[in-house]
């Protein structure tokens, strides 16, 4: 059992270190999924929204991080 | 099937980059393993583990082709994404100083010094042993740690993007091979290579892969189709400029 969590616990930390960080991320592109192609915009402003808020993600992510030193 | 160079490139490019740092940090391991318990077991493991590593990417690679396109973007993408934007934001705090830089000469002495604590007091040569398990078992565990993300970036990068499996574990078989032609030149870790820039490069590079496979999944429509690669790039690295310039003002 201690063999499979480790493979596991290494696994997970391929993807998270943070998980306010990554968990940021998954709410975000699920949000984009069920919203998105709903909403009534031209189409090309669509992909850009989901780009948008992976960029404030990751400055976010960032100054979060660098605030807690 | 043809390959699509506008996404070839890229994946290869990525592919390559970001094997190079996992196997940079696997061989100072490797290294290590062999200056103190001997070459056969040391490669011995790190065989093992690649001969696994291989296999993983034969099976899965083509199995995900029968998967429909629009679900393995989604979630091929969305790994990417938790991937590429760990690595990158990790290279921001990195180059601004929050969190120290990773030092492969610490790394390779660290490993030394504890696998000579490990050494049996009645140590005999290399020729007269059998197979040293804690080499072996060393060489193999730091292999698949890195080599799993190889494999990880090498799938996502070629299987969302269908025909680019080749050209991204090309990317990556480069990346070994030089790794691999460094490490018997040099017979010390790597540790001159600029780390962190390859991983704040590689970081964009995924992170605009990944968001361009999720949009594509969800059915979004990218202005400039392909093109819009360049733009995600870009984004991104803006993005990361800004940020490590917030996280220095903070600190």
């Amino acid at each position: 059992m201690s063999l499979l969590r480790t493979i596991w616990d290494e696994l997970l930390s391929v993807f998270v270190d943070d998980a306010r960080f990554a968990g940021a991320i998954v709410v975000w592109l699920a949000a984009c999924w069920l919203v998105l192609p709903r909403l009534p915009l031209p189409a090309p402003l669509l992909p850009l929204i989901l780009f948008a808020g992976l960029l404030a993600i990751l400055i976010e992510g960032a100054r979060h991080r660098a605030r807690r030193g | 099937m043809a390959i699509d160079w506008a996404h070839a490139v890229p994946s290869i490019l990525a592919a390559f980059l970001a094997s190079l740092v996992e196997f940079i940090e696997a061989l100072t391991i490797v290294l290590a393993v062999g200056a103190v318990r001997g070459w056969r077991g040391a490669l011995g493991g790190s065989g093992l583990a690649l001969l696994v590593l291989l296999a993983l990417v034969a099976v899965l690679g083509p199995a995900l082709v029968r998967i429909p396109l629009d679900l393995v973007q989604l979630g091929l993408g969305t790994l990417l994404l938790m991937f590429g934007m760990r690595w990158l934001r990790k290279a921001v705090l990195r180059a601004a100083g929050v969190i120290p830089l990773h030092d492969e000469a610490a790394a390779y002495a660290k490993t030394t010094a504890a696998l000579r604590g490990g050494l049996a007091p009645s140590w005999r040569p290399e020729w007269a042993r059998g197979w040293d398990r804690v080499a072996v078992a060393t060489s193999f565990k730091i292999t698949m740690i890195e080599g799993i993300e190889v494999v990880f970036i090498v799938i996502a990068v070629g299987a969302a993007g269908r025909g680019l499996l080749v050209p991204a574990s090309l990317g990556a078989l480069a990346a070994l091979l030089l790794v691999v032609a460094l490490g018997l030149v040099l017979h010390k870790p790597v540790a001159t290579v600029p780390e962190n820039t390859l991983k704040f490069v590689v970081g964009v590079l995924l992170c605009a892969f990944g968001t361009f496979w999720v949009g594509e999944g969800i059915g979004l429509a990218w202005p400039g189709a392909d093109w819009s690669l360049l733009l995600l790039n870009g984004g991104f690295l803006a993005a990361a400029l800004v940020s490590l310039k917030q996280c220095r003002v903070t600190r």
